[in-house]
């Protein structure tokens, strides 16, 4: 899967390189927007992102296992390929030469804290956060429970 | 492979695991998988075993990597943790200057190239100790690479010839650690304890430039010798601070390296060397009956000195790497590149640090073989038993003894005492004083060598006697009077005459 490699959300370079102006009308202009309007207002018009391979079952099913999360149902795995196809557009931008940037932080300096014990000594406001709790241990599942084979688990991804 | 290790295991492979076998039977085992080998030819060519090393060393500091809570080995449950190290929301990660400095000192140690700049990175894994689901650790650019390590190793069991190896070093960085889980199977659960989460560690990653068990070990006790004189980590495996994870490969001569095998749960040097020679003899095993070797990870089952496949295991992880977006790139300096006007805390200057480095135990071990004339196999031994060199030093600065027959000494007797009583050095009920006391005496002839083991042997048992009030009780005085022994010599000839 192409932008799913590391880092594909940061490969915009400084300072920010010409893009296409040809930029498509979605909706009716307003003056102003008071807030972030609910559909995009414009996109790309001449240069469409190419096509996009649909995301296969296996890496659905590969992220669901990594990430713990579910799809649940086909407007769920179709909002995950149209977020991809929106980060593609980044692809559009010329990077070459270009170093990539890990954070607009990255000038800044990094603090170094003196070694002095400052913190701790809260057991009991902790364990406050904790829903069972043996003698001032958190209590958790038995290790890690794999998450079964796809074609063991209830899951909407089993059908497609 | 190095020459002393590659003979052994062809030696070891043509006899078998855990004696010689008769050379008809090895013969058999060949011809099974269709080569050809006639009775009594050792045949085929030996196996390479290849062993790496991840390392991780806890860094000795008061507070943690990332926040200020305590680093200590022993407290009530969930005491030493801050809301960070509790991943609460709203908390960010604040860097230790102790922690760097410390990553720094170590990399000048293993001659590095220390990275002027170093980054920070997530590692993300699910586990019930890892509260933030995600580990801060130094993925891209590590606080240091590219180091080397030299080791000894006694060729024999003599201990009377030893070879100096060197195994290079990959990268040094710096990362959380993680918490502390105690599982109850009996109530199927698993209690968290998460003072130990965030502390900060040092993985220093050898590269598999070794070939068996007790390179792998001595390697390991050099790190951890270097280690405690830097004070960076005090390195004691039996509290944690010192982990060790092995990766074991075997091939045959010249061709690629074999699938490679991690071995973890080592709790000590010892069961460092047998888990490694294990997995070796178990992977030339698998592969000689024609098996194949899995890419997994292995435990150490101390108990039947054997690794067994980890449960827990879901194929190989995908750790999905990203910045750590909380933490700007790490800067360091030295004294070309000090910036005029930053705030003196606030910078960490490696040249600074590189002049202040302790004398490391390949040049403590040296200056020792220079200054007393003893042998390098034995100043390696004072400085392997900790405070023995101190010992040494003061028995020699209070006899006339020399330091060569006093090493001989404190080597084959008090340190066999020790050992067979399981005490440090500092729990021996023979202090230095007392020693040279015993010593000068030998020294001036009062006593014989005889005795003066016997002497040894009632000092041992801290009754609070001086040696000379033993020898005068136990009558072990050598006679000095030249008359008295003429007599004697006489009267024993005079006794053999008679028969």
């Amino acid at each position: 899967m192409r932008a799913l490699r590391a880092g594909w959300w940061l490969r915009a370079g400084r300072p920010p390189l010409p893009v296409s102006p040809a930029r498509v009308l979605l909706t009716a202009p307003v003056a102003s927007y008071a807030q972030v309007p609910p559909r995009p207002a414009w996109q790309h018009g001449e240069r469409r992102p190419p096509p996009q391979q649909k995301v296969t079952v296996e890496v659905l099913d590969h992220l669901e296992r990594l990430a713990l999360v579910d799809f649940r149902d086909a407007e769920g795995v179709e909002r995950l390929q149209k977020a991809i196809q929106f980060a593609d557009q980044l692809h559009e931008v010329n990077t070459d030469g270009v170093e990539p940037m890990d954070s607009v932080l990255e000038d800044r300096c990094l603090y170094l804290r003196e070694d002095d014990v400052t913190e701790g000594n809260c057991t009991k406001e902790l364990l406050k956060n904790a829903r069972e709790k043996v003698e001032e241990y958190f209590v958790a599942p038995p290790g890690n429970i794999p998450l079964p084979k796809l074609e063991e688990r209830e899951t909407f991804l089993q059908g497609s | 492979a190095a020459r002393g290790c590659g003979g052994l295991w062809r030696r070891a492979w043509q006899r078998g695991a855990g004696g010689p076998a008769p050379r008809g039977q090895r013969a058999v085992a060949c011809n099974a998988r269709g080569g050809a080998v006639p009775a009594g030819k050792s045949g085929l060519a030996p196996w390479v075993p290849v062993v790496g090393l991840e390392i991780h060393a806890q860094i000795s500091s008061n507070s943690k990597l990332f926040s200020g809570s305590q680093v200590q080995f022993a407290a009530p449950p969930n005491s030493l943790v801050s809301f960070f190290d509790a991943s609460l929301p709203g908390t960010l990660p604040v860097l230790n200057r102790r922690c760097v400095e410390a990553a720094v000192m170590t990399g000048l140690a293993l001659n590095c190239i220390i990275n002027k700049k170093s980054l920070f990175d997530r590692k993300h894994y699910f586990y019930a100790d890892l509260p933030a689901g995600y580990q801060i650790t130094q993925q891209r650019v590590p606080i240091a690479v590219n180091g080397s390590l030299s080791y000894s190793l006694c060729i024999d069991n003599k201990m009377s010839q030893m070879v100096t190896k060197t195994v290079r070093i990959k990268q040094i960085q710096l990362e959380q650690d993680s918490g502390k889980s105690l599982h109850d199977d009996t109530r199927s659960q698993t209690l968290v304890d998460l003072n130990r989460a965030g502390v900060g560690l040092m993985e220093v990653v050898m590269e598999p430039d070794m070939c068996c068990g007790e390179e792998a070990a001595a390697a390991v006790r050099e790190l951890q010798l270097v280690l405690q004189t830097l004070g960076s980590s005090q390195a004691v495996m039996a509290e944690g601070q010192l982990r060790v994870d092995a990766n074991v490969s075997v091939h045959r001569p010249g061709e690629p390296y074999g699938v490679r095998t991690e071995v973890k749960n080592i709790n000590s040097i010892r069961f460092l060397a047998k888990a490694v020679d294990y997995e070796i003899q178990r992977q030339i095993e698998e592969l000689e009956n024609g098996g194949i070797i899995l890419n997994e990870t292995r435990a150490f089952d101390s108990k039947l000195g054997c690794t067994v496949p980890m449960r827990d295991k879901e194929g190989k992880q995908d750790y999905r790497f990203m910045p750590e977006p909380n933490l700007p790139p790490l800067i360091l300096y030295d004294a070309k590149s000090l910036p005029a006007n930053m705030n003196h805390q606030q910078v960490v200057n490696i040249d600074w640090i590189h002049e202040r480095l302790p004398d490391l135990p390949s040049v403590k071990r040296a200056k020792l073989v220079e200054q007393y004339g003893i042998l390098p196999e034995h100043s390696f031994a004072l400085l392997n038993e900790d405070g023995l060199t101190e010992f040494f030093e003061n028995v020699v600065k209070q006899t006339q003894m020399k330091p060569k027959k006093v090493v001989g000494w404190i080597l084959n007797y008090l340190l066999s005492y020790l050992k067979q009583h399981s005490l440090t050095v500092k729990e021996s009920p023979v202090s230095s004083f007392l020693l040279a006391d015993l010593l000068n005496l030998l020294e001036k002839k009062e006593i014989s060598s005889t005795a003066a083991k016997q002497v040894l042997a009632e000092l041992w048992k801290g009754e609070g006697k001086t040696p000379l009030e033993i020898v005068r009780e136990k009558k072990l005085e050598l006679i000095q009077d030249e008359k008295e022994l003429e007599q004697i010599c006489q009267a024993v000839i005079d006794g053999q005459e008679n028969e």
